[in-house]
């Protein structure tokens, strides 16, 4: 059963005209995420494709303030994170929201027990009374993700790599969140993990009704995981929709070339396959110029009037 | 046209010597490869897939022994001669001068790592025709042009110059084709050549270099994981599972008719597009830990399939066809009948029917 999408509540994270520019030089700007504007709804997953340098992971990293947004406002639960934060709202983030990284064998420090790792956003919080209710929170959020209790008091290096990312994911869980981030959690892994780690997220979620934000460049992952998916190129958010809208009736050339490169576990249709064409110098499409354009439900569209008409002819 | 051999490897085993004790990463691997023709090499990281073809290279790291086994390698001399040599039994400094980058070339995975950051890249392309044949210098900047306009780069000639970091992903990967082209090989190894392009680079990668493979008559295999990159390139797939080949046939047979659990789970747990199941189906666990001996089958503990037998006795080979064989008891007539995951058995009369429509389609057109 999939799960349904109340569309007209009050979004969870609201981000408009994000915009996050990167100071190379004196004369040199890196415009990493240029004008991005979206929103994800409460137990919703959006996610984020794109080509690696276009802005996916900047986005990320700039939503939960890893870095401090150039321009633009981002509200997460109804509150503004994307300038200077009080106590109360930087408190609220921190636990509330969180991330999962790439690679669970970075992400993890390799000095400190599962246990501690798991449980040190508690710590950070003073979430806990006694010791034993930490260490039971820890054993509880353990369980969930499909690891033993016992595993509590061993080391990173003790583990898989499938393991390790469930460690990541635990303790994300543990501050009980309402929006994950999850860059890339499944890139390196292998495929039978990757689809392990993708229904243990999609449990999760059934479970507690977190929102994810799934940034990868997997089309056939985004597909099946997500409601909603933002197709990102070189910092601009080009077109946005639920993923029957997206993968149905792609209108951007750049989508519809994204598209035809998926491959496909299919010889016979495979081999004769060609990818489209896209090449954005040639193309004659500014992307600073184009604005959003409604196609049909939630799905929009970023280009100039002209090319909306003629690519939707 | 008679199909010629160039690689035979027959009943490879080798053990890696390390702090922890005795890893036994290859038990037993049998594989044949024709001239001008495609295999591809599946499995997980640890399976063993890269450890085999670093042997066939003769780059397998000091602390590996080769227990048993041989790879012969079947090359042709300029003057049209063609030898066939045991790999395994020269030694190292023999290979590198006859046999790596010069008969067998490899592509890795990481253009950045491969490529060396000091030096321009029309050196680097010409380092090895210079080395291994005396190539004189202008003739080798010829070339290297030549091959560098082969691989599609544009302005070739001005690129010589360039350094690796001056260069994208997707070009720096063009110009190791390059290099490992240089030398005319007779077998090309493509060790998870796409894993760090994004999907639009890497369908072209792809198609580059099965342009070059068909115009030049050479073999190549493919070291991957990606199943869909398999389906583009591969004529023959080989499913490699701690350290044996657990599966092996044409590309058709592995993918509209797989005979073995693993390679059951491996095609179902890549959600394709179509893809709209309720939960994605899993293979539970993960892989053995080679450092200790298995006993029967390694897959047998992730095996929601395993008979009594598999805990005891390693399956030996079964024949389904000519070219289609797998290790699995589900095979033996004494086993129970057992059929594939219904969800899998779906997607793969859906992708026949795909096949089919456009067989269709062209024949109509």
């Amino acid at each position: 059963m999939r799960k349904q999408i109340d569309y007209s509540a009050e979004p969870i994270l609201d981000v408009k005209g994000l915009k996050q520019y990167f100071k190379v030089s004196k004369n040199f700007t890196v415009k990493a995420v240029d004008n991005i504007s979206f929103k994800i709804y409460p137990g919703e997953t959006y996610g984020l494709v794109g080509e690696s340098g276009s802005g996916k992971s900047t986005i990320g990293r700039s939503v939960i303030r890893l870095y401090d947004p150039t321009e633009g406002s981002i509200t997460f639960r109804g509150k503004d994170i994307s300038g200077k934060m009080n106590r109360k709202t930087t408190e609220e983030l921190r636990t509330k929201m969180q991330m999962i990284f790439q690679d669970p064998m970075a992400s993890l420090n390799p000095r400190k027990t599962i246990g501690d790792i798991i449980a040190e956003g508690l710590d950070i919080h003073h979430s806990y009374k006694t010791a034993a209710e930490r260490k039971e929170k820890v054993q509880s959020i353990l369980k969930k993700v499909g690891l033993a209790p016992e595993h509590a008091g061993r080391y990173p290096h003790q583990f898989s790599g499938g393991q390790r990312q469930r460690v990541g994911i635990a303790r994300a869980l543990i501050m009980n969140p309402e929006l994950i981030i999850a860059d890339e959690c499944i890139s390196a892994l292998d495929v039978s993990i990757q689809a392990q780690v993708v229904n243990l997220m999609r449990d999760i979620q059934e479970e507690t009704g977190t929102a994810y934000l799934f940034i990868a460049h997997d089309l056939s992952m985004v597909k099946y995981i997500s409601d909603r998916i933002g197709v990102l190129h070189l910092g601009h958010l080009l077109e946005t929709g639920t993923k029957e809208e997206i993968f149905d009736h792609p209108v951007h050339p750049y989508t519809k070339s994204l598209l035809s490169a998926i491959p496909s576990p299919n010889p016979e249709l495979e081999k004769k396959r060609t990818a489209l064409e896209y090449d954005y110098k040639t193309s004659g499409i500014d992307y600073n110029k184009g604005t959003d354009h409604l196609v049909s439900g939630t799905h929009y569209v970023k280009c100039t009037d002209e090319e909306f008409e003629a690519w939707t002819k | 046209m008679e199909r010629k051999k160039i690689l035979d490897i027959n009943d490879l085993d080798i053990t890696f010597k390390t702090t922890a004790g005795k890893v036994h990463a290859i038990r037993g691997i049998n594989l044949e490869l024709y001239k001008g023709e495609t295999v591809a090499i599946v499995g997980e990281s640890g399976s063993g897939k890269s450890v085999t073809m670093r042997a066939a290279m003769g780059i397998l790291a000091s602390n590996a022994k080769v227990n048993s086994g041989e790879i012969n390698f079947t090359y042709s001399h300029d003057d049209g001669i063609t030898e066939t040599v045991n790999i395994l039994s020269k030694n190292k400094k023999w290979i590198r001068s006859h046999i790596n980058g010069k008969r067998i070339a490899m592509i890795f995975q990481d253009p950045m790592t491969s490529l060396d950051p000091t030096m321009s890249i029309g050196k680097q392309i010409m380092e090895g025709m210079i080395w291994h044949y005396k190539t004189p210098k202008e003739e080798a900047y010829k070339k290297a042009v030549r091959l560098l306009q082969e691989v599609g780069i544009t302005d070739a000639e001005a690129r010589m110059k360039s350094y690796p970091h001056q260069l994208s992903g997707g070009m720096r990967q063009r110009v190791v084709i390059a290099i490992a082209l240089a030398c005319n090989p007779d077998l090309l190894i493509c060790d998870e050549p796409t894993t760090a392009l994004d999907v639009t680079i890497q369908a072209k990668i792809l198609e580059l270099i099965k342009k070059i493979q068909e115009e030049r008559g050479i073999s190549v295999i493919y070291i991957t994981h990606d199943l869909g990159v398999v389906a583009k390139v591969a004529d023959y797939v080989n499913v490699m599972y701690a350290g044996r080949i657990v599966e092996k046939g044409r590309i058709d047979e592995i993918f509209y008719d797989p005979r073995h659990p693993y390679t059951w789970g491996l095609l179902s747990a890549m959600p394709d597009l179509e893809t709209d199941d309720d939960r994605l189906y899993t293979i539970p666990g993960s892989p053995p830990n080679l450092l200790h001996e298995v006993q029967g089958d390694a897959f047998a503990p992730r095996n929601a399939f395993a008979l009594q037998i598999d805990e005891k006795l390693e399956p030996p080979m079964f024949k389904i066809t000519d070219t289609h064989s797998a290790a699995t008891w589900l095979l033996d007539p004494r086993a129970p009948k057992c059929e594939m995951p219904s969800e899998l058995k779906h997607r793969i009369e859906r992708m026949k029917a795909a096949a089919k429509k456009l067989k269709e389609g062209e024949s109509a057109s």
